[in-house]
């Protein structure tokens, strides 16, 4: 049983688990928002209120998952440093999830087939995408490329069909880290947030005054 | 939980430490800080997204060395403490997001504090003759510049005066870059100014004037300075004529330190209170802390500087202002709160 968390567009909070002998998935609690914003605010409320509805308490959890992005970066790291600093607390595993593996698992699963791009905003007249070719036998979403930043105007023409992702769910982010796990896959990303970019910085140059 | 002597783990993310401290009541257990300051550097200042990308890195690893040198338990942890502001907001969040998770992992409640507040409340700890109040802070780092009237530490802090630009902390960092000196600027400056005449060149005191005294009484402002400093450069240069950097890192520190150790003096005059309490990472100055000594014994007023490893931003601060709030009874802050980069002195804690 999971608590999983992604922060990479809204914030979203589930808890999650896969029956060890049926293989069954089920998310037991799910909560969120698709608010942009407010990421610090909201984190710790979720991840209350998620425990409380799914009746489960913190060292019942065998893991912390964590959607490691693309998205804003600010909103980004208030999920992963939460999920960080949750999964040190129970003192269990923290479980890195591409964010975009977690919404082609969402698709895959709710009826698509076939060549998948996923395409979420990179902000700054860019998307971030990556092209996904299906499910595997464990169940997993096969990624064949990304992710990577694409300018808004010059997508790449997608294999099969293209969708355009603004949330991503926590639930989805958690049991893609459940299967990986019974597929002895993990780990499947590495702990580091999906950024691709490198951070604006300005060097400051010690302008002259006079001239 | 135990509210006389409350074990508090602290998170402080406002710049560019990563700070996490443990106390147990005012008794320090650790203090341990990450900077990502080498990786500023290259920039000549703090850069917000480098900064935060570095707390992202580093809290994990410093709450395990925090509670290693306390050698403590998470569970044994009575409550979290955390920096809600004033800060950069993007640096503020990775700590509230971490605090936030690792209360509730724990089933403990949370304290969201104010870092300036923090600052006066590292006072508090390891010492035998406490902190008394009222008491005058005169806080000094690359991100604030502030002087507070502290009559409680828990329930009535006023703000007296602030920078209206720069930092004294970005002023020395700016003027090291115009004197071709490293980032950080304070150490560097300090370095150059060894056999300086601090009398050499009359640079201008921000905000002393008599008509900027009734609208700035306790305000500072650098950012006149460190441009008066560069003409003088400058003019220097386009003549042809040698640049004598000690007299002007001298006479540039002694601008910054009189205006900030007279008005601070002149706080405790005025408002009859015979303390004065120093805090923030420029206090390692030790010009500043020289003339601070010499006019507060002059005036009769009773300095006060914790060590240097708890005047910089650190986490030890954030959670000693975390156990005198639990010790007061105060209840814990709701979960709802986030990251306020101009959070007012005058909310020491964000409920
Ligand atoms: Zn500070």
């Amino acid at each position: 049983m999971l608590l999983a968390i992604d922060t990479s567009t809204g914030t979203s909070v589930a808890i999650v688990d896969r029956d060890a002998v049926s293989g069954e998935l089920r998310v037991l609690a799910e909560t969120g928002t698709d608010d942009t914003m407010r990421h610090a605010e909201v984190i710790g409320g979720f991840i209350r209120d998620a425990l409380d509805e799914a009746g489960i308490a913190p060292d019942r959890l065998s893991g912390v998952a964590a959607g490691m992005g693309p998205g804003p970066f600010t909103g980004l790291r208030v999920g992963i440093a939460a999920a960080h600093a949750f999964a040190l607390g129970i003192a269990r595993p923290f479980v890195p999830v591409p964010s975009h593996d977690a919404i082609a698992w969402s698709r895959y699963t709710a009826g698509e087939t076939g060549p998948l791009q996923v395409v979420t905003d990179a902000r700054r007249r860019e998307f971030a995408v990556s092209e996904y070719e299906g499910l595997d036998e464990a169940g997993l979403p096969v990624r064949v490329s990304g992710p990577e930043l694409a300018p808004r105007d010059a997508l790449p023409e997608p294999r099969g069909i293209r969708f355009e992702a603004t949330v991503v769910s926590a639930g989805a982010v958690g049991l893609v880290a459940e299967l990986a796990y019974a597929a002895g896959r993990l780990p499947i990303a590495a702990d580091a947030p999906l950024y691709l970019r490198a951070p604006d910085v300005t060097p400051s140059a010690g302008k002259r005054v006079l001239q | 939980m135990n509210t006389r002597e409350p074990l508090i783990l602290g998170i402080e993310t406002s710049c560019d430490e990563t700070g996490v401290g443990i106390v147990r009541g005012t008794t320090l257990l650790a203090n341990t800080i990450a900077s990502s300051m080498d990786e500023h550097a290259r920039y000549g200042g703090v850069v917000p997204e480098v900064a935060a990308r570095a707390h992202l890195e580093a809290m994990g690893p410093t709450i395990r060395a925090a509670l290693a040198e306390a050698s403590v338990t998470l569970d044994e942890i009575d409550a979290v403490a955390v920096t809600s502001g004033p800060g950069l907001a993007g640096a503020l969040m990775v700590g509230v997001g971490a605090a936030k998770a690792l209360a509730l992992s724990q089933g403990v409640p949370i304290y969201a504090v104010n870092h300036l507040v923090g600052h006066v409340g590292a006072d508090l700890l390891d010492t035998a003759d406490p902190l008394e109040t009222p008491t005058v802070a005169l806080l000094v780092s690359g991100g604030h510049t502030s002087l507070l009237l502290v009559r409680d530490l828990v329930s009535d802090v006023e703000l007296l005066g602030e920078t209206i630009d720069d930092a004294a902390g970005e002023a020395f960092d700016k003027v090291a870059r115009v004197l071709g000196l490293p980032y950080p600027g304070g150490p560097e400056i300090d370095r150059a100014a060894v056999g300086g005449d601090p009398k050499a060149i009359r640079f201008p005191r921000g905000l002393t004037r008599p008509k900027d005294l009734v609208a700035h009484r306790y305000d500072f402002s650098f950012s006149g300075l460190k441009t008066a400093v560069a003409r003088w450069v400058e003019q220097r240069e386009t003549a042809g004529e040698p640049v004598p950097i000690a007299d002007v890192a001298a006479s540039f520190r002694e601008a910054v330190v009189d205006v900030l150790v007279a008005k601070a003096i002149d706080a405790c005059t005025e408002l009859g209170v015979p303390r004065l309490l120093l805090g923030g990472g420029v206090i390692a100055n030790a010009r500043l802390r020289e003339v601070a000594a010499e006019r507060a014994e002059a005036a009769g007023i009773a300095l006060r500087i914790p060590p240097l490893s708890l005047c910089t931003d650190n986490g030890a601060m954030i959670a000693a202002l975390g156990a005198q709030l639990v010790m007061a009874g105060r209840a814990p802050s709701e979960l709802g709160f986030g990251a306020d980069s101009t959070l007012p002195v005058t909310d020491i804690q964000v409920v």
